[in-house]
C-alpha cells in the first residue's frame, strides 16, 4: 500500500467530526489521487486495483448515467447485483445524486429465481421504488415481474461524468439497510447521512482506527456488518479496503489469509462461524508462507460469540502471526447503522464464567468457578463506544441491576431515521430502541444471553423459523401445519444449524426418503439456509400449545432429549 | 484416515463409498441417507457450498489430493460421480 502523506485530512473521529457534513465528504471522493481505494480479488482473476481517482471518476460517471435514467433526489433506487465493483459503484452513483441506494441480496445458485424475484417485487411494490439496477443477463427477467424500470449495465453507458455532487441535508436518509429476514416483506432501515457519519466518527474511536490501517472484508454489501464496516467505513475514511466476493470465500476460505498477507491487513470482521470455517477448513499448504502479523483486530459480530471459536482460531492461526489479544468483539445493528459496544483494541474480550442452569431459572448471570457442573464461558462484547449507550431492561421497561438478565435496549446518535415507507414500524420505547436481544450487563460490558423470540442464526444470517416452516408445510407429504424448525447450536461450525421435525403419515422408507429430500430441497431453493437435520416423526409426536400451536421451544428439548442432549 | 492404503491403492469403487460415507455422515448429518451417485448435493440441497471447502480439506488427508480453489465450485463438484472423478483425476496426475 502507498504511504499516507500525514498532510490529508484526518481520520474522522469524534474531534474531527465537524469536518464532515454528508457522506459526499467521504475522503476517498474529495481527495482523488493515485492512492488505493480499494483491490477487489477473486479467485481466478488477477486483483483489480482501484485509485481514489479512479473511484471518483467511475462514481460520477456512474451518477451521470442515473441522472440520465431519470434518477432523481430522493428516489429509491435498489442494487442487485453480484457483489462486484459495479454495484459499488451504483450505490454511490446514486448518492450523489441525492438519491437513496439499498443493496438488494444476490441471487445464489441454490435459490429459486422465481421466489428471488417475487420477493424484489415485493419490495418495489410496497417501497416505491424508482429503479432496480442488475446484470445485463437477468434485466429482460426481472424486468417482467417488477412494477418499475430494472437496467442492466448496458442501459448506463458511456456518459460524461457529472461535475458536482449535490449537497444534501445531513439530516435527509442517505441509504437503506434492509434488514436480513428470509422471505417476505424485508424491512428497509433508513440512516441519514448524520447517523452514517456520527456512527463512523465514534466507532473509529473505538477501534483506533488509523491512517495505516487496512481493511480486509469478504462480507455480503446488503449486510449491516459488509455494508458499514467492510464497505462504508474504509471509503469514507480514505483507508484502503480489500474486497472479495462472499461465495467465492465460503468455497476458498483461505483467500482471506492471502489477502492480510499480500496487502498487510490489520483490521476484518467475521461473524462466529467464519471462525471454524477458517479453522477447520483452509489446508495448511494453503497457509504456507503466508503471514497475518500485520492484524490489529479480527472483530466477531453479528452472532452469538463462542469462546470456543475463538481459541480454535488463534490456535490453528497462531503460526502465521495470530495472536488472542487481536480477537475483539462488536455487538451490532443496522437500526443503529452498525456497532453499539466494542472490545478494546489489543486485548481479548472478558470472559464471564456463569452457572448456565441459574441463568435458565432465576434470569441471573451468577459467577461460578471453571470447573463448576453448569459452568459456561461468556464472551463479553465490550463497552457501548463513545456517544452509545446500552442497557438491560425488565419486561415494564425498568432498568435492571447488573448480572439480571433482560431485554437490551439502545439510545445512540447513530440510529435510524425509520422504517422506510413503515410509519407502522416503531421500534422504540420511552426514547430506547428495543432490540429483541436479551442480555446482562457487567460493570460496563455487555453479554448476550439469546433472542426473545424464535429467531435463529445461521452462519450470521437472521433466519425466522416461521419462514422455513412455511416452506416445508408445502412438500407433499407433510401433514399441513405439523412441521417445526429450530435452531441447535453446533459447537464444530460456531454457529445455529437448522433442524427440522415433520409429522408424516407413510411409514414406507423409500417414501420417507423422498420427503426428507423434498424438504431439504425445497428450503434450499426457497430460503437463503440449508437444513442440517431433518427428522420425520409420526402422527402426534410434535407437542400442541393449549391453543393447538406448535410449541417450538418445547419440541426442540423433546427432540434434544432424544438425540441425548440437553436444552 | 487410511492407516495402511493411500489413495492411489484404492479403486474407483473404495474412493467412491469413502466419499458418500464422508457426505453423508459428517455433511448431511444422516448416516442412513441413501446418497445417489448422480444426485445433486448441493442444487438439491443437501449441504451448502461451505461443505465444499471441507471437502477439499478431507480428499487432501484421505487420499492424499489437492483440489485447488477454482475446482472447488458447485458446477464442479456437484454429484458424488464428479467428486471421484475429480478424485481419481488427482491420483493419476
Amino acid at each position: 500500500m502507498q504511504q499516507p502523506r500525514l498532510s490529508d485530512q484526518p481520520i474522522l473521529t469524534r474531534a474531527s467530526r465537524a469536518a464532515m457534513t454528508t457522506m459526499l465528504d467521504a475522503h476517498t471522493l474529495t481527495q482523488p489521487d493515485e492512492r488505493t481505494a480499494l483491490v477487489y480479488l477473486s479467485v481466478e482473476q488477477p486483483p483489480i486495483t482501484v485509485t481514489r481517482d479512479d473511484f471518483r471518476q467511475t462514481v460520477y460517471g456512474c451518477g451521470a448515467a442515473l441522472r440520465g435514467l431519470g434518477v432523481r433526489e430522493g428516489d429509491l433506487v435498489i442494487v442487485a447485483h453480484t457483489q462486484n465493483l459495479e454495484s459499488i459503484y451504483l450505490f454511490w452513483g446514486a448518492l450523489i445524486l441525492g438519491a437513496i441506494p439499498a443493496m438488494f441480496p444476490t441471487l445464489t445458485e441454490k435459490l429459486d429465481p422465481d421466489l428471488y424475484m417475487a420477493n424484489l417485487a415485493e419490495l418495489v411494490r410496497f417501497s416505491d421504488v424508482r429503479c432496480v439496477l442488475t446484470t445485463d443477463a437477468f434485466a429482460p427477467v426481472l424486468a417482467e415481474r417488477v412494477a418499475c424500470p430494472v437496467y442492466g449495465s448496458a442501459a448506463l453507458g458511456n456518459t460524461t461524468p457529472l461535475h458536482d455532487a449535490i449537497q444534501p441535508d445531513p439530516e435527509q436518509i442517505a441509504f437503506l439497510q434492509h434488514s436480513s429476514g428470509t422471505t417476505g416483506l424485508q424491512k428497509g432501515v433508513a440512516l441519514s447521512h448524520r447517523a452514517l457519519l456520527n456512527q463512523i466518527a465514534s466507532y473509529s474511536d473505538a477501534i483506533a482506527l488509523s491512517e495505516h490501517d487496512v481493511i480486509v472484508s469478504w462480507l455480503p454489501l446488503y449486510h449491516d456488518m459488509g455494508l458499514i464496516a467492510g464497505f462504508l467505513l474504509p471509503l469514507i475514511q480514505g483507508i484502503p479496503l480489500i474486497l472479495m466476493s462472499p461465495f467465492e470465500w465460503a468455497k476458498s476460505p483461505a483467500m482471506l489469509f492471502r489477502a492480510i498477507s499480500t496487502y498487510g491487513g490489520t483490521l476484518c470482521w467475521l461473524p462466529n462461524f467464519a471462525y471454524n470455517h477458517c479453522a477447520r477448513r483452509i489446508r495448511q499448504r494453503d497457509l504456507d508462507g503466508l503471514s497475518a502479523a500485520t492484524m490489529r483486530m479480527f472483530i466477531n459480530c453479528s452472532e452469538p460469540v463462542y469462546h470456543e471459536s475463538h481459541t480454535l482460531f488463534a490456535e490453528r492461526f497462531a503460526g502465521i502471526g495470530v495472536n488472542p489479544s487481536m480477537l475483539a468483539v462488536s455487538y451490532a445493528m443496522a437500526e443503529n447503522t452498525f456497532a453499539v459496544t466494542q472490545t478494546a483494541p489489543g486485548s481479548p474480550p472478558a470472559l464471564d464464567v456463569i452457572d448456565q442452569e441459574a441463568l435458565a431459572h432465576t434470569l441471573t448471570a451468577q459467577p461460578v468457578p471453571a470447573d463448576h457442573p453448569n459452568a459456561s464461558i461468556r464472551v463479553s462484547c465490550g463497552r457501548p463506544i463513545p456517544n452509545a449507550a446500552c442497557r438491560a431492561v425488565d419486561d415494564f421497561g425498568a432498568v435492571l441491576p447488573d448480572r439480571q438478565v433482560g431485554e437490551l435496549v439502545v439510545q445512540s446518535n447513530s440510529m435510524l431515521t425509520g422504517y422506510y415507507k413503515r410509519p407502522d414500524l416503531q421500534p422504540f420505547r420511552d426514547g430506547w430502541y428495543l432490540t429483541g436481544d436479551r442480555g446482562y450487563t457487567v460493570e460496563g460490558e455487555v453479554y448476550i444471553v439469546g433472542r426473545s423470540k424464535d429467531l435463529i442464526i445461521n452462519a450470521g444470517k437472521n433466519v425466522y423459523p416461521q419462514d422455513v416452516e412455511a416452506v416445508v408445510n408445502t412438500v407433499a407429504g407433510v401433514h399441513p401445519g405439523r412441521a417445526v424448525v429450530f435452531g441447535v447450536p453446533d459447537a464444530r461450525e460456531g454457529t445455529e444449524l437448522i433442524a427440522v421435525v415433520a409429522e408424516v403419515n407413510d411409514p414406507d422408507p423409500e417414501s420417507q426418503k423422498a420427503i426428507s429430500q423434498q424438504i431439504r430441497q425445497r428450503v434450499a431453493q426457497h430460503t437463503t439456509v440449508t437444513v442440517s437435520y431433518v427428522t420425520l416423526v409420526e402422527a402426534g409426536w410434535l407437542i400442541k400449545t393449549s391453543s393447538g400451536k406448535i410449541a417450538r421451544a418445547a419440541n426442540r428439548s423433546k427432540w434434544l432429549a432424544g438425540r441425548g442432549e440437553t436444552a | 484416515m487410511g492407516l495402511c492404503r493411500t489413495g492411489a491403492e484404492m479403486n474407483e469403487q473404495e474412493i467412491r463409498e469413502k466419499l458418500r460415507r464422508f457426505i453423508t455422515k459428517e455433511l448431511i448429518r444422516d448416516e442412513k441417507y441413501a446418497l445417489a451417485d448422480d444426485e445433486g448435493i448441493i442444487t438439491n440441497g443437501l449441504m451448502d457450498s461451505f461443505a465444499l471447502a471441507e471437502l477439499g480439506v478431507y480428499v487432501e488427508s484421505e487420499f492424499d489430493v489437492y483440489i485447488p480453489d477454482p475446482d472447488l465450485t458447485v458446477a464442479k463438484m456437484n454429484t458424488l460421480d464428479q467428486m471421484v472423478a475429480r478424485v481419481l483425476r488427482g491420483l493419476n496426475v
